[in-house]
This record gives C-alpha cells, structure tokens and sequence, in this order.
C-alpha cells in the first residue's frame, strides 16, 4: 500500500431501537390500524393532525379525539422522479403536505398521481392498506379524491398500540487518517511504530499526530519492542449484544517495553485467572495480516519474572 | 457572576427498567411538571430550557431537544442541550444555573433523562470501531482494569466494594423513586452474584434505568420558603490517553473540587453530606480521595463513615446504584444535593443538612462537573 492511498474501511451502526408510543401517538396509531385517522383538539379549539402530545401553542396537554379526513388538501409538494429503497411508494410520487378535513395543521405524505394533475390546493383522499399494523404507513399514499372510496378491509387485532420497533442503518467509511494509516503500514510488515513527542520526548502507541499534553506534532518514529508488562486488566465474563469475542476473555493494558501508553488489547493463551499485574506478555500476529490493530490477534505470556508493581504504578 | 442562583423547584420521575407507558416527550415532561408543582409555577413562567442526555446512539434521536421542545414548553423560547457523556447531568445542570447567575434570564428550566429500555448501553458502548482490536466491553470493562490498580495501589480489601452496594441499595429503600429496591441485600448476596467485569460483580454495577430530573433555577429565590443557593459551580475535563495519565486519580476531578470549594468559600470537612456518581461500588472510595473528602477512601467506608448517619454521608438516595438513567443520573446527584439544604429528602433526609455537594463524572473519566448548594443566602 502506497503513502499516497487513503486507508479507508466501511463501518456500520445498525439497530432497531424500541419505542413506547405513550397514551396520545399511541391512540393515532391504533386508529390507523383500525382504519381511521384521528387529530387531537387544542384548549384553543385547533384541531392537530398528525397529534402531538402537547400543545405547541401553550404547553398543555391536549383534550379529545377527533375524527378527521380521510379526504385532506395539498398545501404543498415536491416531485419525487426516482424514488429511494426507504421511500414510501417505489413509483414516481410526489412528497406532500395535507392537511385533512378538519384538521387546521398538515402533515408529511405520499400522493400518487400524474405529475401533470399535482397542484396546490388539490383534493386528495388516503387510501389505506389491507394489512395495518398500527403505523403512518398504513395510509399507503394519498391519491386524487374522485369522491369515491374504496371499502376498508377489516383489521382483527384489537390490542392498543403501545410501541413499535423503529430500525435505523447508518453507514460509514472510516478514514484511518495519516498517522494512523503510516502505523497500520507498519502492522502489514509485523513492526509496532509509536511516535514521540518532541517536547515531553513520551512515546505514544498506537501513536498520535500531536500530542494531547504539549499540543505539538509528534515528528519522530520509534519502532517499539514487541515485548511488554500487563499493567491492569479486567476478565470479561459477561456476554452482550454485538460481542465479538467469546467470555471470559481477559482486556488488558499493555505497555510496551520503552513505551510511556499502555495499549488496551487482549491477552491469550493463558487460562484468565492466571493474568495478572506486571505479568510479561508479547505480540502473538496472526497468519494474515491485515491493516489493523486486530493483526496482533492478542498478546501471550513470557517466562520472565513479574515486574513489581512500584515500576508499573505511574502508567495505571 | 452578577446575580445569585437558586434551586426552587425539584422534580423526579420514578425510575423503572422501563417506562413503556410513557413517550421519551412524555418522560421528560413528567419530571418537569413535577419540578414546576414543587416551584408553585406555570410553563409561562419560564424563560429559558436546558436539557441534557447521553450519547445520541442509547435512544437513536438525534437533535433530542427538538425533538422535545413541545413537551418542555419550550416554543417560543430560548433551549440548548448540554452533552459531555455520564456527567452531563450535572453540567446540564451547571450550564442552566449560569443562564440565572450572569443575569440573563430570571427563571431556568433544566432537565436531564435517558430512556434505556429503548435501546442498549451496552451494545452502543462496546462498537467495534475499524482498524481496532475487539475489546471494548461497556462501562464496565473499561473501569473493571482502574478499580483493579485502586485495589493494587491502596491494598484495599475486597469487601469494600461489597460494603458499598448494600449501603447504597440500603439508602434506596428509603427513597421510593429508586429503581432497586433491595431491603434485605446482604454483602453476601454481592459476594455471590456473577462476576461480569472481574473484579467487578453484577451487584457493584448499576441498573439500566428509565427516567428523567428537573430543576427549576430563579435569580432571588422569593418563589419558595426554603431554595437552595448554589454557591458554587465547576466543570473540568482531560484527555482519554496521554503519558502518565493517573485514571485512579484523575487530575480533572481533583481539580474540579478544589475549585468547587475555593468558589464556595469552604473546605470539604464543612459539607454535611454529598451525592457523587458511583456507578461501581468501587467509585465511591475513589472518589472520596479524588474529591480531597478523605484521605483513605476504603477506610472511611470500612467505618461506616459513609453511611446515613455517619460523619459524611454518601449518597443517600441510593446513588447511581440503585437508579441509572444515564443522562439524568448526574442531575439526579445534583438535585438529590439540593433536597438536602432544602429539608425536603424525606426518609434519606440528613439532619440539618446545611452544605451538600453534586458531583458526576463521563466518557473515560474525562468529564467532571460538580456543584455545592447550601441552605444560606450567600
């Protein structure tokens, strides 16, 4: 890998996080199920579709329910020509605001129509699913109201609506940066490279562009030992959501031989209740070595004495 | 500082493994309407909203103060959100009472929460990051190593950590908003639960919490008989890694307190009681030392000195240890200070308590916010 190529790696934060709905979202949603939709009356008399749980205007809690639509009013709309995987209607579509039939605030939907028929102030009317399942989408889309309806396919659930699971995806591409992507270069040759500081003369591994005390660039390379003292450590014994490794594992700092910052990485083939405090280890690499801190699949116990703890006590 | 600050109104929900019969909104306004009723006041009456909560990833909303202005009645008003990880309660609370003791607002509404059950800390603190080794494990597997070098550097027996997880579950049964209750734990109860972060247990951790803190700040207190004056205020921070780093010790909390109690005119033996964040029962006597509150933190708590009752009392509530939502615990050490001065703490009260302090720490022992309320007008 050249000096020149940008050390990049895809990185993905996915989960489907569990929402309650509390009694008023709730209520809107289970009325959706059930084939209506439903606002909420203001102290002031405005009637809010879609509710919210407290009044803008004021503060206050919202009063009733209201029965409103399902014939509503395009206040305004933006043309959607090649709609994305997560948009609500997989055919050109436009996104609008409408504002149902007594309600006095609009809401964010899809209608279907030529895009030659979309106007301000057309009347449009929600056209529901045959599955709901208690959600904004069980309004599939909107459509031009031709003051005909289509029947409504009967829902059998009859359970409230309390939450829903709300699935987000994000995706990244990590860059690894300059400093670290010269020290990854390193890995693929099996070398440890931390930098030093020019002012407090530390060496920091993995290394850092600048040194967080002195606020200066770090300029000189040190290639390090691959030999070093567990400082502290703990025995994972708990398994959790996204682990990668199976427990117990013992996490450990290790501080390199003539290096000043203990580098958390795992230490193995040792049973875990033998780690301990000033216990001498080395850098086990795996066969494969890719441009990451995991090439050294963990470090592994030396035969050489325990270094005692007055020497390790400055770096934990 | 132009104007003086006072806590006149406090409000707590109750906290829960879970709130499913409330919306995040609906969490948060419950805790603020009760700080309101406590205050004797109305939405109209407040000039200004902060919030604090923990890392966006725990609920997946970003941009949460937004999101909630409805709930906070905060349309048409000013509203910042604070966020410096496990601490930001306290600096939440820190940054509002600012707002009131620079004179630019009379009345300031602050509010902290976390709705764990909506997602899972422990999934969104131990990501495998790229270019990483996969060793990340939660709160816990990053402070299991740093209360390990606290045993090694002091020789602290092992029962300490034990000490501290009845006590605080024992302070929690006396306060019916905690999310344990736990009358009867013994230290051999803790003793025999899993050890999940060796050498940390899962009884020396703290739950996963639902629930949301209020305070109202006003510049002169007339609105109530008995405010509780801030009289002083400190925020400090470090960074994660640098040479020499001492985690046990964190200089950023050292000099939190000092400066804590420099600007309120004190010195720590004159504090009646105090709330710090103790999220493993092993903080409590790291903190005593960090916080300059005794010299061998594990000896004050092997003589009791902690417990209600003794010289200094330690978290009365119940602590973090029996009550977790993240964002809000260090408001809730915060407010549970200022209930104190206030006389109001009910059967966790400390008698004539006149100086108490609120203390929270975040991220890697990084962030660090504290405050000292006292029952005086300054």
């Amino acid at each position: 890998m050249g000096a020149d190529v940008e050390l990049v790696s895809p990185f993905v934060l996915e989960y489907a996080y569990k929402r309650s709905t509390g009694p008023v979202i709730g209520r809107f949603l289970t009325s959706l199920r059930d084939g209506r939709i439903e606002g909420v009356r203001t102290a002031a008399g405005r009637v809010l579709c879609p509710p919210v749980e407290y009044d803008p205007d004021t503060g206050e809690d919202v009063q009733d329910f209201v029965e409103v639509g399902p014939c509503a009013t395009v206040l305004t709309w933006t043309w959607i020509d090649a709609p994305l995987r997560d948009h609500p209607v997989q055919v050109p579509f436009a996104f609008a605001l409408v504002q149902l039939e007594g309600a006095d605030t609009s809401m964010l939907h899809a209608v279907c129509a030529p895009r030659e028929d979309m106007a301000t102030g057309m009347r449009v009317r929600a056209v529901f699913r045959d599955e709901r399942v208690g959600s904004i989408t069980d309004i599939a889309h909107f459509e031009i109201d031709t003051g005909v309806s289509k029947d409504l396919v009967p829902n059998e659930a009859t359970e409230p609506i309390t939450r829903f699971k709300a699935p987000t995806r994000l995706e990244y591409v990590v860059a690894a940066g300059a400093t670290t992507a010269e020290f990854l270069r390193g890995v693929l040759r099996r070398e440890l490279i931390g930098r030093r500081c020019p002012s407090c003369e530390k060496i920091y591994l993995p290394p850092r562009g600048s040194c967080p005390t002195c606020g200066v660039r770090t300029t000189e390379l040190v290639p390090m030992a691959q030999k070093g003292t567990v400082t502290t450590f703990s025995v994972i014994r708990i398994p959790f959501e996204g682990q990668v490794l199976e427990p117990p594992y013992a996490a450990a700092h290790v501080l390199l031989d003539g290096g000043d910052t203990p580098l958390l990485h795992i230490v193995g083939d040792v049973d875990v209740d033998l780690v301990r405090m000033g216990m001498r280890v080395e850098a086990v690499w795996a066969e494969q070595l890719e441009p990451t801190l995991a090439s050294v699949r963990y470090f592994r116990p030396i035969d050489e004495p325990d270094v005692p703890y007055a020497e390790i006590r400055g770096h934990v | 500082m132009n104007e003086r600050c006072a806590v006149i109104g406090i409000g707590q929900t109750q906290y829960a493994a879970k709130r499913g019969d409330v919306s995040m909104p609906g969490l948060v306004r419950e805790a603020a309407k009760r700080a309101l009723e406590d205050a004797g006041l109305t939405w109209a009456d407040i000039d200004a909203v902060v919030l604090g909560k923990a890392p966006d990833m725990f609920e997946g909303v970003v941009q949460p103060e937004l999101f909630m202005a409805g709930a906070l009645g905060a349309v048409g008003k000013s509203m910042i959100r604070v966020h410096t990880a496990g601490s930001v309660g306290g600096s939440t609370a820190v940054v509002a009472s600012h707002l009131v003791s620079s004179g630019v607002h009379k009345r300031v509404l602050t509010v902290a929460y976390e709705k764990q059950s909506e997602s899972n800390a422990m999934w969104a603190l131990s990501q495998r990051f790229p270019f990483n080794p996969p060793v990340m494990a939660g709160a816990g597997g990053y402070f299991a190593p740093i209360i390990r070098a606290y045993m090694a550097r002091t020789d602290a027996p092992d029962h300490i950590g034990l000490k501290v997880a009845v006590k605080d579950r024992q302070n929690a049964a006396l306060n019916p908003l905690a999310h344990l209750q736990m009358p009867d734990i013994t230290e051999e109860m803790v003793r025999a639960s899993p050890m999940l972060w060796d050498p940390v247990r899962y009884l020396e951790t703290c739950p996963s919490s639902d629930g949301a803190c209020a305070m109202i700040f006003s510049s002169d207190g007339s609105e109530v008989d008995n405010p509780a004056w801030v009289l002083s205020t400190a925020m400090r921070s470090e960074p994660m890694l640098f040479p020499g780093r001492d985690e046990v010790n964190p200089r950023a909390g050292a000099d939190c307190a000092t400066s804590a109690y420099k600007d309120a005119g004190i010195t720590p033996d004159q504090l009646d009681c105090a709330e710090i964040y103790v999220p493993f029962s092993w903080y409590e006597p790291m903190w005593l030392e960090n916080l300059h509150l005794f010299e061998s933190g594990w000896k004050a708590i092997d003589a009791g000195h902690t417990h209600l009752g003794g010289k200094l009392p330690i978290n009365m509530s119940g602590g973090v240890l029996s009550s977790n939502p993240i964002g809000a615990s260090g408001m809730i050490r915060f407010a549970e200070a200022a209930r104190q001065v206030r006389g109001t703490a009910d059967k966790h009260q400390v008698d004539g308590a006149k100086l108490a302090m609120g203390h929270a720490y975040g991220g890697g022992s990084q962030f660090f916010s504290m405050w000292i309320v006292g029952q005086e007008r300054p």
